[in-house]
């Protein structure tokens, strides 16, 4: 350790203020040869699939006169909109949720543990195939939401599809049944790593129910619930599979996201610029989030 | 009620109470395990409503909210291939399985040996490429399929599997590497160094030491390779032609044809999600095991 200051102290700027192990002078020729062999393939890959297209996509959508084209186009204004409820309202109604049941998951039944197993389904089915089926649910009067709601209730359902906030809807519907069980398995095994001493003392000082999980539970999965929360909006403002396949931006694209919008304009109407300023105009949302959720990453010891 | 017998029980109105809100939170609990039960099957059981339904996919038309007569029918024309759109379906199975195992074990390989380097060689700045790495994850995937589709051609692999493959691995390594030094993290840096001294290169501490004890993690990423290669719609939809093209994406094409043979789609979706959901429900126990290792660790 001393003799890595001494070497360090020689050479100002290196080291300096940051912890060094004692084996770094023992990191020999052969080693840094093997640790750069080791590294290469993923810097390869990580260069040539990941900096490379960003890079791209940046110089893209570089021009300022695509985003006076975007502003311009009524389309690109409502994709935006219904972006951010698909990410903002959509995410934190289905947080919320899973938080909850993540708690009624935790009670002791025979029949939870299989109820978990049916309820984890969605996450396994493959997004596309899942939306496909949504898609034939909701279609027209004769899909099944609507069949059921005639049949067993009487009531004429509305045609899902021709309504920009109907569709909308359904997206959001769609996007928190594939994902409500993986944040709610997520948030169980958080509860589950809870010590039981921590109810107990709650216990005997008189909190139960709502105000236990006010006290203990939630500020104990609050750095959690936020992490979740941020990388789940991430997510959400990328997806582009329920939208394009669930109601296609029916009617008229009035319920298009930013992917999707992207997607039309580079490749139905081969507009590729303008399709990758769609999206990148998402990036003063996304950057924000990305630095709030590393910084919060960083804090562990808040954690459990 | 006399006095006498009130100061004896005095808990037996409250007894009372406390009996029927336990009974309420039951009845509500039960209804509320019969909404997630109906709220997660249903567009499962209309999956089975129209791959089972018998008069060539015309569901939409008659509307049934009951499987009345199912038929295989929907499910042998797949397996035949012999329904429209679905001519190639076995070859486009094989493509799924191509370009799910491949990325499953590049993903394995790559971020196997960068999580070696970063975990048990102690690059000085080891951190940082865990870190830039996962910055991968900071612009969604779908953002960068115009970018990637032009790139692709420049790289040459147009229309090429490979294309997806490489696609695919760079968005999974990332997780790969982050969850593999978690793995490691746990492993007793002694036995490195007990190698060491015993002459070990670093080649031989991977494949001796590394390799054979990380194998729980590897699998786990393995299998959200996988998954992630196997589930993926944008990339193969826009990467390949129809006839290399994945089976996710051949679900695509009912769009564009109402005259598509409805219930053979459907029976193909069934046929499509099941291996992923038998993968895990196989080795749940693995998996949960070798998560909880690595959240303990954290």
């Amino acid at each position: 350790m001393s003799g890595t200051q001494v070497f360090a102290a020689g050479r100002p700027g290196v080291g300096r203020g940051r912890w060094r192990p004692a084996w770094r002078g023992a990191l020999r020729g052969s080693d840094v040869t093997w640790a750069i062999a080791f590294i290469a393939p993923y810097a390869a890959v990580f260069l040539g699939f990941v900096v490379y297209p960003v890079g791209y996509a940046l110089w893209m959508a570089g021009r300022p006169s695509l985003y006076a084209e975007l502003i311009s186009d009524p389309l690109y204004l409502r994709a935006a909109v219904n972006t951010l409820l698909f990410a903002g309202v959509g995410v934190n109604v289905k947080m919320f949720l899973a938080l909850l049941l993540s708690g009624f998951f935790l009670r002791r039944r025979w029949w939870i543990k299989p109820l978990l197993a049916v309820f984890v389904l969605p996450w396994l089915i493959a997004a596309a195939q899942a939306c496909v089926s949504f898609h034939w649910m909701l279609i027209g009067e004769l899909g099944l939401v609507n069949r059921v709601l005639s049949e067993l209730f009487g009531i004429d359902g509305p045609i899902w599809f021709n309504s920009r906030w109907l569709a909308t809807g359904s997206n959001i519907v769609v996007y928190t049944w594939k994902w409500l069980p993986f944040w709610t398995v997520i948030f169980l095994a958080a509860r589950m790593t809870i010590p039981r001493d921590l109810y107990d003392a709650a216990t005997v000082d008189g909190a139960t129910g709502i105000r236990r999980f006010i006290h203990v539970t939630f500020p104990l999965m609050a750095n959690l619930y936020l992490i979740c929360t941020l990388l789940a909006t991430l997510w959400a403002l990328g997806d582009f599979t329920t939208v394009y396949l669930v109601s296609g931006g029916a009617p008229a694209h009035s319920s298009e996201v930013l992917a999707t919008l992207g997607f039309r304009y580079a490749f139905a109407t081969a507009q590729p610029a303008l399709g990758v300023a769609a999206v990148m105009s998402a990036l003063p949302v996304l950057i924000p989030i990305v630095i709030v959720m590393m910084r919060r990453l960083q804090t562990r010891e808040m954690r459990l | 009620m006399s006095i006498a017998s009130d100061l004896r029980q005095p808990t037996w109105p409250a007894r009372g109470r406390h009996r029927l809100r336990r009974s309420a939170t039951e009845a509500g609990s039960a209804i509320l395990g019969l909404v997630l039960l109906i709220w997660s099957l249903a567009p499962i059981y209309n999956m089975f409503l129209i791959a089972l339904d018998p008069e060539e996919g015309e569901i939409e038309f008659t509307g049934n909210i009951w499987i009345r007569q199912p038929t295989l029918d929907g499910f042998i024309d797949v397996v035949r291939q012999e329904a429209r759109y679905l001519e190639d379906f076995w070859h486009q199975f094989g493509n799924s399985l191509y370009i799910g195992l491949s990325t499953a074990a590049l993903t394995v390989l790559i971020g196997s040996l960068a999580s070696f380097a970063v975990a048990r060689m102690r690059l000085p700045k080891g951190a940082l490429l865990t870190n830039a790495a996962l910055l991968t994850y900071a612009i969604p995937v779908s953002f960068l399929i115009v970018p990637y589709y032009l790139i692709v051609h420049n790289y040459g692999l147009a229309e090429d599997p490979w294309a997806v493959i490489a696609a695919q691995v760079a968005f999974a390594t990332p997780f790969a590497i982050l969850m593999l030094q978690l793995y490691a993290s746990l492993i007793p840096s002694q036995l490195d160094d007990a190698a060491r001294v015993d002459g070990a290169s670093a080649l031989q501490i991977y494949l001796r030491i590394y390799l054979p004890l990380t194998t729980p993690a590897m699998a786990v990423v393995a299998i959200y390779a996988l998954m992630l290669a196997w589930n993926d719609y944008l990339y193969p939809a826009v990467l390949l032609l129809p006839r290399n093209m994945t089976v996710a994406v051949t679900q695509g094409q009912l769009f564009s044809d109402t005259d598509a043979p409805w219930n053979a789609m459907m029976a193909a979706a069934i046929i499509y999600v099941l291996p992923p959901i038998a993968l895990l429900f196989a080795l749940r126990r693995y998996v949960a095991a070798s998560l909880r290792t690595v959240s303990s660790g954290v």
